[in-house]
């Protein structure tokens, strides 16, 4: 089993291996600066445990675990 | 030197302060419009520098420009057909590499850019420093840094932006290296260089980029240009695909992938290395706001606070604002023909009705204005998104957005909203699904206006159970409103286009004062062009539908009698009296004004000192009225009192008689009657169905149409006594079909405007007045029919279906919808 973004509990950082969108959540995915290569966190959960929230470089991000279940990551 | 004008656009990522460039560039000089043919809000202004006129266009907040959303396709366009002499490039120089990614697509259109280096102060706090000089060299375009907010940096943006604009030498800036996809884009690019209807128009290297990434517009904007274009897209065809299984990558997200590799680099190059990484204060912040238990109770504290503030407090602050609104009215009234002993002048009653309903309109507006400016506090501090990421997963399983926290606690959640900002503030769903089916849903929660028929009905046949029955009222509309919401998305709104939810969760920011109240004016402006003009309209024709057409002759031959017999039994009374002769012919008209202008002002009068000034005001107009007005000891003048004080009451008998009598005579009402066989199996009587139908322009006329409708036999009942005498057959199971029908109401004329503005379609305007009706019919119809036939009182009935909408909401929640689209 590949391991995807949406299995990742806040703390856990990753590099981020591929995207398996296309279309509009790729492209979005990507110029938000979620793209191969790059190192980000998990931070948390809402308190619905639905969206989940990311560290990008300095940078914070929210995005469903639908959404995250697109990303490929590899564990630091 | 000649004057010249120059067009500038403003473009830049989402919180990079490019509002607040906006501002101080153009200062008052703004204007609001629509881009042609969207819902996308188009500001624009204008400056003077050292002779030239600047027209300033401040594009959408974006973080790309792809075609995939509406804000980045209306800002490619602009900047495509447009052509503006220069854009200036906002950037956070806190957050430089990501806003970079945007700059890089900028540089690609090929028109002269200069970056504007903003919130450098927040990157200097962040230990953040940039080679200035170094970044416009690899940019190979101006970058000023600024601190906007403060003033800093303003005079040499307007020296750049006037450098470039007049700017002779082609604008070479840095181009992207796409690695291995160069020789591919190189293909693409010569072969568009042989059209010759496409030179000059765009540039080719930015048309190959887009061709390459597969981008659906650019597609079409060549089918547009090429008597042939079949080639050219074939060949595009062609390298996308013989790229993508070269080098195993989507091009587009090759493309992508390279753009954040340059803004790596050249991040690199120009910041020197941060010394010690901080949490910032913002996540530091977060770990309570979005905090599991804390988080949501921070939330309920924001949405009480905003309800009480605005809803409340504004409410309070109309008790000072409606005496003038009400002055307005009392001016009107004195320069139009005055009343007759039974006949208004139609001139008259217009007039009035008018004025009534531009005022109730009106009055709204201290709310609105704390409303909107509590709202740009929300949005300029950063909250915003903080409510949606607590709540998007409640909203998304019934096919709304995180995003729609805002429009529905402005709707009404609980009790006391109002639509219209709450379908203005779904404008920043990006979600076109979830927005429409926000739309859609917020006219059935509950706005101030439905409250009165609610009090109206609880008070009368809920006494005992006051609290318990405005507690159903408060929660059972977003019980309905949820999984209609639902049951939208699964229908008509199934092919609606979705989004993705990803949003950047910015810093927390302290929101100026300048910026929150020139948006809460701005926007109250707004409301007040939109609305007014329209409300005015339709007051018309209500007016139409509920006076005419009037009156038979026969029937206004009867009142003209009932009026002389009254006044023939008066004057029998007073013969022989002194005061006879002051009350003959006009004058006996003049009395009854002056007494009902006394009777009101004295009303409207309190404390002593007040009233007696008010008793020499009117002795000093007319002493011997007064005399009859206040008799005091004189007995002549009392038993006039006493006479005219019957006539008095026999005019306002007749006056409620006729105004009784033309409802059900005019059209509306005819309506009324007319459609009873459908409506009693919701237990609504004629009345009650005119009154449900008065409403439709504003929901408070629902009470006043029914007050004018059962009418008064004594002085002073109050609407209550009144309907419970009146209708006799009316149970608490009628109360309650009549209840949730006002639940589920058509929105309000200004509501469905907003929709149209909101929606962009006059079909989903129709569609929120219609589908309200047809449900709002059918769940009354179910209440009353089905309760009768249980045998229900309305307290069970009410029981009864909040189980009954509390279960259909729960399992709503789980039927899945279409997922969100890749």
């Amino acid at each position: 089993m590949k391991l995807t973004l949406d299995d990742l509990k806040p703390g856990i950082e990753c590099l981020v291996k591929k995207l398996n969108a296309k279309d509009k959540l790729g492209q979005r995915l990507m110029d938000m600066g979620v793209y191969p290569g790059l190192r980000l966190k998990v931070v948390r959960n809402a308190p619905l445990e639905d969206p989940m929230e990311l560290e990008l470089d300095g940078f914070y991000v929210s995005l469903r675990h639908e959404e995250a279940k697109y990303v490929e990551v590899e564990r630091v | 030197m000649k004057r010249e004008k120059r067009l500038v656009a403003l473009a830049g990522q989402p919180n990079s302060g490019k509002s607040t460039v906006f501002n101080s560039l153009t200062g008052a000089s703004q204007h609001v419009a629509n881009y042609p043919g969207v819902t996308v809000e188009k500001m624009t202004g204008h400056y003077r520098h050292e002779g030239i006129r600047v027209e300033v266009v401040d594009l959408p907040g974006t973080y790309s420009l792809t075609s995939f959303s509406l804000e980045e396709k209306v800002s490619r366009d602009f900047l495509l057909h447009e052509k503006p002499s220069v854009v200036v490039n906002v950037a956070d120089a806190s957050n430089l590499k990501r806003n970079l990614y945007l700059t890089f697509q900028l540089l690609e259109m090929e028109i002269p850019v200069v970056v504007d280096l903003n919130m450098m102060d927040v990157a200097e706090r962040r230990n953040i420093e940039i080679d200035v000089k170094e970044l416009g060299r690899q940019l190979g375009a101006d970058v000023v840094p600024t601190v906007i907010k403060s003033g800093k940096g303003k005079r040499r943006l307007l020296k750049s932006i006037r450098t470039a604009s007049l700017s002779e030498k082609p604008f070479e800036p840095l181009r992207i290296d796409y690695g291995p996809m160069e020789p591919f884009l190189a293909k693409i690019e010569t072969r568009l260089s042989m059209e010759k209807s496409l030179a000059g128009k765009y540039p080719f290297r930015w048309f190959s980029v887009k061709l390459m990434e597969g981008d659906g517009e650019a597609r079409e904007l060549l089918k547009k240009h090429l008597a042939d274009p079949g080639q050219v897209l074939e060949l595009a065809d062609k390298e996308r695909e013989s790229f993508e299984s070269e080098h195993d990558e989507p091009p587009e997200k090759h493309i992508a992938f390279r753009r954040h590799l340059v803004a790596n680099e050249i991040s690199r190059s120009c910041i020197k290395p941060k010394e010690g990484k901080k949490t910032p204060l913002s996540d530091r912040a977060d770990k309570f706001v979005c905090h599991r238990f804390l988080g949501p109770a921070f939330l309920v504290g924001v949405i009480y606070l905003l309800y009480y503030l605005s809803i409340v407090q504004g409410y309070n602050i109309t008790n000072y604002t409606w005496p003038l609104l009400a002055r307005l009215r009392s001016l009107t009234e004195a320069i139009l023909p005055a009343q007759g002993f039974i006949d208004e002048p139609l001139v008259r009653s217009f007039s009035l009705w008018f004025v009534d309903s531009i005022n109730a309109l009106l009055n709204y507006i201290p709310i609105f204005f704390i409303l909107f400016g509590l709202i740009a506090v929300l949005e300029d501090s950063g909250y915003m998104p903080r409510m949606a990421f607590i709540l998007d997963r409640l909203f998304n399983k019934f096919g709304l957005h995180g995003q729609s926290t805002l429009p529905m606690v402005l709707g009404g959640i609980y009790v006391g909203g109002c639509a219209v900002p709450g379908v203005m503030a779904t404008k920043g769903i990006p979600d076109e699904r979830s927005r429409l089916a926000t739309i859609m849903i917020i006219p059935l929660l509950n706005c101030l206006a439905k409250v009165p028929l609610y009090v109206l009905l609880i008070n009368i046949y809920f006494a005992g159970y006051k609290g318990l029955a405005m507690f159903f009222i408060a929660t059972i509309s977003l019980l309905m409103a949820l999984p209609v919401a639902k049951l939208l998305t699964l229908t008509v709104l199934k092919n609606r286009d979705t989004a993705p939810f990803i949003m950047e969760m910015p810093p927390y920011h302290i929101p100026t004062i300048r910026g929150v109240l020139g948006r809460a004016v701005e926007r109250v402006w707004l409301f007040i062009r939109k609305i007014i003009t329209i409300v005015a309209a339709i007051a018309v024709i209500i007016f139409v539908l509920l006076q005419f057409p009037g009156l038979s002759d026969e029937r206004k031959a009867h009142y003209t009698m009932e009026k002389e017999k009254s006044i023939t039994a008066f004057y029998k009374k007073i013969k022989g009296n002194p005061y006879t002769e002051k009350l003959e012919g006009e004058n006996l008209m003049a009395l009854v004004l002056y007494w009902d202008e006394y009777k009101t002002a004295k009303m409207m009068t309190t404390g002593e000192e007040a009233t007696k000034l008010l008793n020499q005001k009117f002795e000093e107009k007319n002493p011997d009225f007064f005399k009859i007005v206040q008799p005091k000891k004189d007995k002549t003048a009392k038993k006039v009192n006493r006479a005219f004080k019957k006539l008095f009451k026999a005019r306002k008998k007749l006056l409620r008689e006729i105004k009784k009598e033309k409802i059900d005579n005019s059209f509306l009402g005819r309506l009324g009657h007319s459609i009873v066989p459908f409506t009693q199996w919701a237990g609504f009587n004629w009345r009650v169905n005119v009154s449900l139908l008065s409403a439709f322009a504003a929901k408070e006329s629902s009470v006043a149409t029914l007050g004018a409708l059962y009418q008064q036999e004594e002085e002073g009942e109050t609407l209550e006594t009144r309907m419970e005498k009146g209708e006799a057959g009316f149970t608490s199971l009628h109360a309650l079909a009549l209840m949730l029908f006002m639940v589920l109401y058509p929105p309000c004329i200004a509501t469905t405007i907003m929709v149209k503005v909101q929606s962009g379609s006059y079909r989903w305007m129709l569609f929120s007045m219609i589908y309200p009706i047809v449900l709002g019919f059918m769940v009354a119809t179910l209440v009353f029919t089905g309760g009768t036939a249980l045998g229900l009182n309305g307290l069970q009935a009410m029981a009864a279906f909040f189980g009954l909408a509390l279960g259909t909401t729960i399992i709503m929640g789980f039927v899945k919808n279409r997922p969100i689209s890749m």
